[in-house]
C-alpha cells in the first residue's frame, strides 16, 4: 500500500501530499486496531492451543511509526492472524476426527480394542480419556466383550 | 473532575503527535503525602484488604479473556500502533494479573505501589507516579529528541529520536508506558507526587480520571491531596 501511495504521491511535499500520507497512516492504524482485536479473539477462542509466532517487526520502545513501518506491522499482524486461524482450523479438524472415531468406537467397541482418546483431543475439557476396555478383564478379552469407558484421569 | 483540592488536569501533547494520534492524552493530578508518610510506607489495612479481595476475583479464565475487554483491548491496539507487540511487551494490567496468577496473590510493595495497583485493577488504566519536586512544569507527551538519554530498566540507553516519551518542560521523564527514570522516581523522601495516566483511543476519559481518583484517594488515606 505504501508503495502505491508513494508512487501516486511521488516525491511531492505539498500540503495535499502530506495530508494524503497522514490519511494513509490513519487508515493503517485503524487496520492495526481491528486486526489486534481479531487476533486477541482468536487467541482467547483457541487458548491454550493457538500460539502465533512472535511479532517480527515490533520494537522495544514506543514510537511514531512512518508509513512503511506501519505497513510492515500490518503485514506481520496479518500473517500472525493467518497462522492463528490455521492453528484453530487444524485443531477443529483434529477434534472433529477424534469425535468421529469415538462415535464409531461406541458403536463397535470390538473393532477398536484398547483405543484411548484423551478428552483434550475432543475439546471437552482437560481431564480424562475415553478408553475401549474388555468387560470383566481377561474374561472379556477372551469372550470378546468390549466396552467404551470414560476414565477421569484427574488427580 | 478534581480530587479534594487538586484538579485532574490534561497535560500537553506535542503538535505533530496530536495530529497523528488525536486521541492520545496525558492526565495528571498531584497528591501531597503527610509528613509521617512515605511512598514506601506500609499501606493501610483497608487498602491491603481491598487488594486481597480483588486478587480473589482474578482466575485463569478471566485473565485469558482480559485482552478482549474494552479498555485492555484499546491499550493493546495502541501498542500495535506505536510499534510494540503487546504479547511480548505486556500491557500494565496483563503484567499485573499474570504476576498475580504466578504468585497467587497481589504482594504488597508499599503504599504507592499498592495504590497504583488498586487503580489499575479497578479500571484497567495504568497510573504512574513521579516525584513532583523533580519535574519542571506540567507533564506532556512528545517524541524523544535526537540522542536523548532515556533509562530502560537499570541502564541508561540512547534510544534515538522519535521514541514516545513523557516529558516535563526540559527532559524526558519516562518512556511512554514505562517506569519513570531514576531521578524522577518516588523515593522514601518524596512527599509531593505527580500521578499521571495515558488516555488512548477507545479508553473513555472517565476511566482515566477514575483511575487517577482511586489512586489519589488511596494515597490520601495516609496523606493529603495537594
Amino acid at each position: 500500500m505504501s508503495i502505491a501511495i508513494e508512487q501516486t504521491i511521488g516525491g511531492l511535499d505539498s500540503v495535499e501530499a502530506r495530508e494524503l500520507r497522514r490519511a494513509a497512516r490513519a487508515t493503517l492504524r485503524a487496520q492495526l486496531a481491528r486486526m489486534e482485536r481479531r487476533l486477541s479473539g482468536l487467541q482467547v477462542r483457541g487458548f491454550p492451543h493457538v500460539h502465533p509466532a512472535a511479532a517480527r517487526t515490533a520494537g522495544s520502545a514506543p514510537a511514531l511509526l512512518g508509513l512503511a513501518e506501519l505497513e510492515r506491522a500490518r503485514d506481520d499482524l496479518a500473517s500472525r492472524i493467518a497462522e492463528a486461524e490455521r492453528q484453530l482450523a487444524e485443531r477443529s479438524r483434529r477434534q472433529r476426527d477424534a469425535r468421529e472415531l469415538l462415535r464409531r468406537a461406541l458403536l463397535e467397541p470390538g473393532r477398536y480394542k484398547f483405543l484411548r482418546i484423551p478428552v483434550t483431543e475432543l475439546g471437552l475439557g482437560t481431564c480424562g480419556a475415553w478408553e475401549v476396555r474388555p468387560r470383566l478383564g481377561p474374561i472379556g478379552m477372551l469372550a470378546g466383550w468390549w466396552q467404551v469407558k470414560l476414565s477421569s484421569g484427574c488427580p | 473532575m478534581s480530587f479534594g483540592e487538586a484538579p485532574i488536569g490534561e497535560g500537553w501533547c506535542e503538535q505533530e503527535l496530536r495530529s497523528e494520534l488525536p486521541d492520545l492524552a496525558l492526565l495528571a493530578v498531584q497528591v501531597r503525602l503527610a509528613e509521617d508518610c512515605s511512598p514506601r510506607s506500609r499501606p493501610p489495612v483497608e487498602l491491603a484488604a481491598r487488594l486481597r479481595d480483588l486478587a480473589n476475583g482474578w482466575r485463569g479464565a478471566r485473565v485469558v479473556a482480559l485482552r478482549k475487554q474494552p479498555v485492555p483491548s484499546a491499550y493493546r491496539a495502541f501498542y500495535r500502533q506505536v510499534g510494540l507487540d503487546p504479547d511480548s511487551t505486556r500491557t500494565a494490567i496483563e503484567e499485573l494479573v499474570l504476576a498475580r496468577m504466578i504468585a497467587g496473590d497481589f504482594r504488597s510493595s508499599g503504599l504507592l505501589a499498592d495504590a497504583l495497583a488498586l487503580a489499575l485493577l479497578d479500571t484497567s488504566v495504568p497510573v504512574w507516579a513521579v516525584d513532583a519536586e523533580t519535574i519542571d512544569g506540567p507533564l506532556g507527551v512528545r517524541p524523544s529528541r535526537k540522542d536523548e538519554l532515556i533509562e530502560r530498566g537499570s541502564k541508561h540507553a540512547v534510544l534515538g529520536g522519535g521514541r514516545l516519551v513523557v516529558a516535563d518542560a526540559e527532559r524526558a521523564v519516562a518512556l511512554l508506558f514505562d517506569q519513570p527514570q531514576r531521578p524522577h522516581r518516588a523515593t522514601r523522601s518524596t512527599r509531593l507526587l505527580s500521578l499521571y495516566a495515558i488516555e488512548v483511543a477507545g479508553v473513555p476519559r472517565l476511566c482515566v480520571e477514575e483511575a487517577l481518583s482511586i489512586c489519589a484517594a488511596a494515597l490520601a488515606d495516609r496523606g493529603l491531596s495537594a
